[in-house]
């Protein structure tokens, strides 16, 4: 069998990787090694980052390149986009993409604007990997999905990977990309194992998945709920439902084609969103097929996300909050009129 | 944190006709921004740096094209002092397919990195971290750059001023922060919107030194940037300048400067003029005499008039121009 790994260790393999090619790559955030200037550390680390992502990279690297940054995203975000259009290839942890209120101006006014602004005489290669999802049970200010906030902004590309294979090879390809990438990381995701290839691969932004193949109705997914999709899926299979999971790996740019293929083919849509509801990045999607497929469509199409609410605390709530694989079949059942397929 | 004297001594002669020829340029073409906003002749809205001159040239006059600087929407005249070609600034003014940023920038995002000119900032407080990620470049790859961040009295309140500060300090960037305290951010006077009586003195939470100058005062300004250069280009972290100045004109070009008192408005286009003043030390120091500073300003002049009518007589871009830049997959 092929090596199986984490997508937390994937994501640190990528970074590992592009660190040893080229010394232009260098880290910054808070705590990705932690324990800065305690002498008792020597030169070890006290966390390498709050959830082990970076673990190891400053031991190898040298905290020259890993750097701990204070508590100051405005700071060193936007440190990151400058050190970018200067000469270096930085990859900034901004730990939960929540905190993004505390820097959001050096990304959406200076990183992502920078190049085309000055005329194409700059450019901003810098990766912000961060954090998002629900079902950690870390309430509201730790558990948005703000990819849609991103995907809206011209100038950066935005990167919603679901598996560790893709973890790897988005990242790779993100931090070689010379606009910024913001990275998605599902912290809900960071132990789910799965097949990783050793070495260097990259995927290229903007090219969608087809994660499972199928001829009655297309669901695409984003992020953790393409698990979600499959898990619906297999079980709709069996009820003799064949769905086509379509992850676009990239919201932007955002890889069109094989979302209207696959329409084409099933004449049906839904698209599944952990996030709020209103300009998400699932209503955009539904906004495209509505456009550019609506000859293609049968059916209504369907969005399932959170509902228009903060992210809840309460594990009863939170659970109540996300997409779930019964909420999919449910809505399923009304878009093929068969609601044979909800008996177990 | 101290107030600076000017000290006593004598500017090579070539360094003195580069600055005496900066600062006519900035005054020179802000004044015929002016004109041309006045006229309708220039889109959008402009903020022109003119009565601060000695500020951007004294400081750039440390500075060669590997260091570079972030500025503020009040940026053209820091562009010249770093040595942005006129022509290319004014086309880009008029947004000009041969604009420094092909027109897609404008006044207010005025840049050219190939200069070491990070580009003018339409975010107030925008630059603080983007000098601190020029700075970490330069100590990371060992260049021996250093990176002056302009910002204006308004910026010291943002919450950038504290972050980027910080972290210059915690890190030792080599950067400098030079304040240009001209007395009102937009139509607010400094002193309702600080609670520091000087912007100097929050220096001291950053452990860093400060110093206090007349920014009209070429040689004040040259003396402090001097040292805070110098400091930086060893490794010794950031040093804050804060310049005491003040604009000619409003906030805005439409401006009506209702907030001004008459008298301190005279008295600083009159007797605290920086460009008046420095050629008096020019004069006095037997550094240049009247003729030849006289004919710099002629050549000025007819070079912001080239300047304008390269602009004018420039095509915009093409609508595809539009999209490109950027990436655009929609």
């Amino acid at each position: 069998m092929a090596r199986q790994i984490t997508f937390s260790e994937a994501v640190r393999e990528a970074m590992q990787i592009a660190m040893r090619e080229n010394p232009d790559v260098i880290l910054m955030g808070e705590d990705i090694a932690g324990g800065a200037d305690v002498d008792h550390l020597f030169e070890d680390e006290a966390w390498g980052g709050v959830m082990g992502v970076t673990k190891g990279l400053a031991k190898e690297f040298g905290r020259t390149r890993v750097l701990d940054t204070p508590i100051s995203e405005a700071a060193y975000i936007g440190a990151a986009v400058a050190a970018g259009a200067t000469a270096l290839r930085p990859i900034a942890e901004l730990m939960f993409n929540d905190f993004i209120g505390c820097c959001l101006d050096q990304v959406m006014n200076q990183g992502a604007k920078l190049r085309y602004m000055f005329g194409g005489k700059a450019q901003v290669p810098i990766t912000i990997r961060t954090m998002h999802g629900a079902g950690y049970r870390s309430a509201a200010q730790h558990s948005q999905s703000l990819y849609a906030m991103f995907t809206h902004i011209p100038g950066i590309k935005v990167v919603v990977p679901a598996t560790p294979y893709d973890a790897k090879g988005l990242l790779l390809a993100s931090i070689e990309d010379n606009d910024p990438v913001i990275f998605f990381e599902d912290k809900t995701l960071y132990n789910m194992r799965g097949e990783v290839p050793e070495g260097k691969y990259t995927i290229p932004l903007g090219q969608a998945d087809i994660k499972r193949a199928g001829n009655d109705i297309t669901i695409v997914a984003i992020g953790k709920q393409v698990h979600t999709a499959m898990e619906a899926a297999e079980q709709l299979s069996r009820r003799g439902v064949e769905v086509e999971v379509v992850d676009p790996r990239s919201l932007s740019p955002l890889d069109e084609d094989t979302i209207l293929d696959s329409v084409a083919k099933t004449s049906r849509l839904i698209v599944i969103d952990e996030a709020n509801p209103r300009c998400s990045a699932a209503t955009d999607i539904s906004a495209l097929v509505a456009d550019k497929g609506f000859d293609l469509l049968d059916a209504p199409i369907k969005m399932i996300t959170g509902p228009h609410t903060p992210v809840p605390f309460s594990p009863v709530l939170e659970d109540a909050y996300l997409p779930n694989s019964q909420k999919v079949i449910k809505v399923v059942s009304e878009l093929i009129g068969d609601e044979s397929i909800l008996a177990v | 944190m101290s107030m600076a004297q000017t000290q006593n001594h004598e500017l090579s002669k070539s360094q003195a006709q580069w600055m005496y020829q900066k600062a006519v340029e900035i005054r020179k073409f802000e004044n015929r921004v002016h004109d041309l906003f006045s006229e309708g002749r220039l889109p959008g809205f402009v903020h022109l740096y003119a009565g601060e001159e000695a500020v951007a040239v004294g400081v750039c006059a440390h500075l060669d094209e590997n260091d570079s600087i972030t500025s503020t929407h009040r940026g053209h005249g820091h562009c010249i002092a770093k040595g942005c070609e006129l022509d290319g600034m004014m086309a880009e003014l008029f947004g000009k397919a041969t604009g420094l940023c092909k027109g897609k920038g404008g006044s207010m995002h005025i840049a050219d990195v190939s200069k070491g000119m990070l580009g003018a900032n339409g975010i107030v407080g925008g630059g603080f971290p983007l000098a601190c990620g020029s700075a970490l470049t330069a100590k990371i790859k060992q260049t021996g750059a250093v990176t002056v961040c302009f910002f204006g009295d308004g910026a010291n309140n943002e919450g950038t001023f504290h972050e980027g500060i910080n972290l210059a300090a915690i890190w030792q960037l080599p950067v400098v922060f030079v304040a240009e305290n001209n007395g009102y951010a937009e139509a607010t006077p400094f002193h309702y919107a600080s609670s520091c009586t000087n912007i100097a003195d929050r220096a001291a939470a950053y452990n860093i030194p400060s110093v206090i100058v007349n920014g009209k005062d070429m040689i004040a300004v040259y003396d402090a940037a001097k040292e805070a250069v110098e400091r930086a280009r060893r490794g010794e972290g950031p040093t804050l300048i804060e310049c005491r100045t003040y604009r000619n004109y409003g906030h805005f070009e439409g401006d009506q400067q209702k907030y001004k008192a008459e008298e301190e408005r005279r008295n600083h286009l009159n007797e605290q003029d920086a460009i008046t003043m420095f050629r008096s030390y020019l004069l006095d120091a037997n550094v240049m005499n009247e003729s030849e500073m006289d004919n710099i300003d002629q050549q000025v002049e007819e070079a912001v008039e080239k300047a304008i009518m390269f602009a004018e007589q420039s095509p915009y871009p093409s609508e595809d121009d539009l999209y490109t830049d950027v990436y655009v997959s929609y």
